[in-house]
């Protein structure tokens, strides 16, 4: 007689396993420095609207050393979850068509990641030579 | 004549009477360049070790019967060369993510349930007599399900999906992929049954995006691309709830 003893296998540290679940989980990872940016933006803004000297306290506490190194450091961090996002984009949206014919999920890639880089250059632009 | 090399194949074993988990024994087995993994596993049985329990029927990557986990990536291994792995060892191991029955037989009757709740048929809209002939569609409406269509059943999208190992009651990638298949068809009148089941916690909002699914997939289904898409109609179907409470899934 066959003996039914099913084995179910562990899950833990599942991400180790496979550099596309570690890539995975580092998107994830980099998703609250895209938060953390968002409220510095938020707290420049409120600032803003508080008068001419909250702003100024605002600018001069960006030109502080530490920020200036967690800016770097949320540079690096939304560049990777940028490119990773746009990356798995494509796989949820219906595929696009061009004459008739459905892009490659490559093509709609690039194209965000070029869009984000421009979109950034421009902003960068703009705060520099207004 | 083609040259004849060994390579060290490493199978996970696993004998429910004897085994209180699994473990893995090596084997050295001699290979021509045109022989699958799974034709070095049928080396194994029928000149090493005929223990060794396996499923297999086409080998031609369209049964689905075939999945293992090969060198740690879910693979058809009917479809998997052994000259790709030379001069490493190539490691065999049962599809993750499912209770393993025996060596590399796991247990799919989770799967198959699944499968059989998304009720993968057309349920036309209206009855139709037969002697009102066909239902007609255009390519452009094939277009819309057809690649959804082609899944084999083979599982390697569900031994991709961590969120499917870490709760199995999600619906995962494969059965999703069909209900799609369906729901898209213009043939096809069931969205409304079929979208309690996209709705739920365990249906469409268990993924988390990680994408391996459509990568392992060896049919270019993309059920990731089908899970995706319904968190967007699941949405919508949600809000047309509120402005038509009498069957606004339409
Ligand atoms: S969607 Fe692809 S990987 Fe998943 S069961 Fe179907 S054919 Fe296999
Ligand atoms: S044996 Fe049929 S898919 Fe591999």
């Amino acid at each position: 007689m066959t003996v039914r003893k099913p084995y179910v296998r562990p899950m833990a540290s599942w991400w180790r396993r496979n550099p596309f679940f570690m890539r995975y989980m580092l998107r994830e990872l980099t998703a609250p420095f895209v938060a953390i940016y968002a409220l510095i933006l938020l707290v420049g803004l409120v600032s803003l609207s508080q008068g001419e000297a909250a702003y100024n306290t605002w600018l001069s506490a960006l030109t502080h050393p530490a920020s200036i190194v967690l800016h770097w450091l949320l540079l690096v961090a939304i560049t990777y979850h940028a490119i990773t996002l746009w990356q798995v984009i494509p796989k949820t949206m219906p595929p696009v068509k061009l004459a008739g014919r459905a892009l490659p999920e490559r093509a709609v890639t690039v194209f965000g990641c070029l869009a984000t880089l421009a979109v950034s250059i421009a902003a960068f632009l703009l705060v520099k030579l207004l | 004549m083609a040259e004849t090399r060994t390579i060290e194949m490493e199978v996970l074993r696993y004998h429910p009477e004897s085994d209180s988990a699994p473990r893995f024994q090596s084997y050295q087995v001699p290979f021509t360049p045109d022989m699958s993994v799974l034709q070095g596993l049928q080396y194994i049985k029928d000149h090493l070790d005929g223990s060794l329990t396996f499923r297999w029927s086409c080998r031609m990557a369209i049964c689905g019967s075939c999945g293992h986990m090969v060198n740690g990536v879910p693979q058809l291994s009917c479809h998997t060369f052994l000259r790709d792995y030379f001069p490493a060892k190539v490691r065999v191991e049962p599809l993750n993510h499912f209770p393993i029955l025996r060596d590399l037989a796991i247990d799919q009757t989770d799967f198959l349930t699944k499968l059989e709740s998304i009720k993968p048929y057309i349920i036309p809209a209206e009855d139709k007599p037969v002697e009102s002939g066909e239902f007609l569609q255009t390519p452009a409406q094939l277009d819309r399900f057809y690649q959804f269509s082609q899944c084999i059943n083979c599982l390697l999208c569900y031994a991709a999906c961590p969120q499917y190992g870490l709760n199995s009651d999600f619906i995962g990638p494969g059965a999703m992929a069909l209900l799609h298949r369906y729901n898209a068809d213009s043939r096809d009148g069931g969205r409304a049954e079929r979208m309690p089941l996209v709705n739920e916690e365990e249906g469409v909002w268990s993924c988390t995006l990680v994408g391996y699914c459509s990568e392992v997939c060896p049919k270019g289904v993309n059920p990731a691309n089908a899970v995706n898409q319904n968190k967007v109609n699941s949405a919508l179907d949600y809000f047309f709830r509120f402005l038509m409470p009498k069957g606004g899934t339409r």
